[in-house]
């Protein structure tokens, strides 16, 4: 009951957005805060579900921002350019799955490090189709069933749907018994492959689940921009998606949410007010790894249940003594 | 049908011989012990068995099958469990979730993405069954961090019965285990029906002779001596290798 009061809760905060924060710009953060969620729960089926850290998952995401870019740019129909951009990113990923699931542990963040790298070189070298350095233009943002995306607030909610579905996907992922396999080979994968289970691939269709949802992040990213550069490719992409995994706590729902809200927030409002804002941050996740080193959601629901049961302890006569 | 059957089985780590052109047949039904030194190369026959690690030449036949290099994954269907002798379960899921998961292994479900698992009453009432025989149906949702090394041992064997094999290798289930723990294991053991072929490596030798029918003692991974119980119990080789005296 109180978990659906308190979704009920959150549908409503998260509808009422554009109503409460005021102008564009905070709708735009908004915004971005909902693509980066999507991104971050993209790389936390990987991470927190199948306990494999990836370092180039902001090549996913790029692929779906240029691939989407390069066709509108060349003439395609939105809708054409979304279908071809998730095919492309499914590609992708499944070419970044072959290769770096031969190894797990630091061997696979160095291969997934190595391939983001590539296709960032790519990004910034092949000027002929990426533009390099100066990227591409994105002529307009799509018009689905005749309502533009083009002002802040309705593109805010064509996001907000999204990001819906990707939580919806996590869920219903996370509980089947495909969810309880993968994390079954994250926790014991020798084990598994002795009862049965097909451990390559498991972590192959997983990381092509994560790669979709990143490269659907990208998508919306570049039509957020209407521009994409060889910045989304680059690994501190990767090394930030990954610490909102991380700080907001990987192998939960809402981990990743609250990173993402978190590393946003201090990178667009509190860089307003505090020059050293990467210091601030630097010392938030510093202190999130001393003191919630699960991670912020769950770190905060420990905390909560500790001073709940604390409150709820009635003094007896004669304890002290 | 031979249960299973190992012909000229080797296999080496670098230099090191640890299996050496083995030969080993269990029959159906059959109750098997090895026994061994420690470094014997017992959970190495193991691992070979179950393709945990490929032999460098031989052949291992399943029921007539030959399974040389089938993969690991595969050889589950067909029969064959096994329990570890380092316990290896997931410690951060309830007794329930462990024993569903191997029943999972076995399943189509678990490529299902959709389903709800906490909704699949036919796969859990299994799970549930499975740690009832073991007698730990009353503590199914205790998470497994929370329970005794006693009770994970059995834990391992509700995990192996409950996919309902047709070879159960198990790896020293008595070790670690106190008295009690080991009358009740030694119980669930007798309890195995006969059309399940048990092999087993124990050090414990009051309780495993109590099981086995034939025993095959092992030394620098070659077979030494094998045979009935009084057979082994009485050669001159056992004594100087293993029991001593």
């Amino acid at each position: 009951m109180i978990r659906r009061v308190l979704i009920a809760a959150a549908c409503l905060a998260l509808i009422s957005v554009p109503l409460w924060v005021g102008n564009s710009y905070y709708v735009n953060i908004a915004s971005q805060i909902l693509i980066y969620a999507v991104f971050a729960l993209g790389l936390n089926v990987l991470v927190g579900y199948a306990g494999l850290v990836s370092l180039g998952h902001a090549g996913l995401f790029g692929v779906g921002c240029y691939a989407a870019a390069w066709l509108l740019a060349g003439g395609s129909g939105h809708l054409t350019a979304a279908l071809v951009a998730l095919l492309i990113i499914l590609a992708t990923s499944a070419v970044f799955a072959v290769l770096s699931l031969r190894t797990s542990g630091i061997g696979f963040v160095m291969i997934t490090l190595a391939l983001g790298q590539i296709l960032w070189g790519l990004a910034y070298r092949w000027i002929g189709l990426t533009g390099g350095d100066n990227g591409i233009n994105v002529p307009s943002r799509p018009a689905p069933f005749g309502l533009s995306l083009a002002s802040a607030v309705p593109f805010y909610y064509f996001t907000l749907i999204v990001f819906v579905l990707a939580v919806a996907s996590m869920a219903v992922f996370v509980a089947s018994p495909f969810g309880a396999s993968l994390k079954g080979t994250r926790d014991q994968p020798r084990r598994m492959t002795a009862l049965g289970y097909n451990v390559w691939l498991i972590r192959f269709l997983a990381f092509l689940f994560s790669g979709f949802w990143s490269g659907v992040a990208g998508l919306l990213f570049c039509y957020f921009n209407e521009f994409v550069s060889p910045n989304v490719l680059a690994l501190g992409s990767s090394a930030e998606v990954l610490l909102m995994v991380i700080s907001g706590g990987s192998g939960t729902l809402l981990g990743p949410i609250a990173g993402a809200a978190l590393v946003v927030i201090m990178k667009n409002v509190a860089s307003a007010y505090i020059e050293r804002w990467n210091f601030v941050l630097g010392a938030i996740f510093v202190a999130i790894v001393i003191f919630m080193p699960e991670g912020l959601v769950p770190g905060s629901i420990r905390l909560w249940r500790w001073l709940w049961t604390g409150a709820r302890r009635v003094p007896v006569r004669g304890d002290a003594q | 049908m031979s249960a299973l059957v190992l012909k000229q089985l080797e296999k080496s780590f670098g230099g090191l011989r640890v299996t050496a052109a083995l030969d080993l047949t269990v029959e159906e039904g059959e109750r098997r012990l090895i026994i061994g030194p420690n470094g014997a190369g017992k959970t190495t026959l193991f691992n070979l068995i179950t393709g945990e690690l490929r032999p460098d030449a031989g052949a291992i036949a399943l029921f007539g099958r030959d399974i040389t290099r089938m993969p690991c994954r595969r050889r589950p269907h067909l029969g064959l469990a096994r329990t570890y002798q380092i316990i290896t379960l997931f410690p951060g899921e309830t007794l329930l979730h462990n024993v569903t998961l191997s029943l999972l292994g076995l399943s189509a479900l678990r490529w299902n993405p959709f389903r709800r698992l906490a909704r699949q009453q036919a796969l859990i009432a299994r799970a549930r069954a499975a740690l009832g025989r073991v007698g730990l149906d009353g503590l199914a949702e205790r998470p497994l961090a929370q329970t005794s090394y006693g009770e994970r041992r059995r834990v391992e064997i509700a995990m192996a019965l409950a996919q309902e094999p047709r070879l159960l290798l198990l790896d020293e289930p008595f070790a670690g285990l106190s008295i009690d723990e080991r009358k009740e294991v030694h119980r669930l053991l007798l309890s195995i029906p006969r059309d399940v072929t048990v092999v087993m490596i124990e050090h414990d030798m009051d309780v495993a002779l109590e099981l086995a029918e034939r025993i095959t003692l092992m030394h620098f991974g070659e077979v030494i001596v094998e045979g009935t119980r009084g057979e082994v119990v009485a050669h001159p080789r056992t004594r100087e290798i293993y029991l001593g005296g």
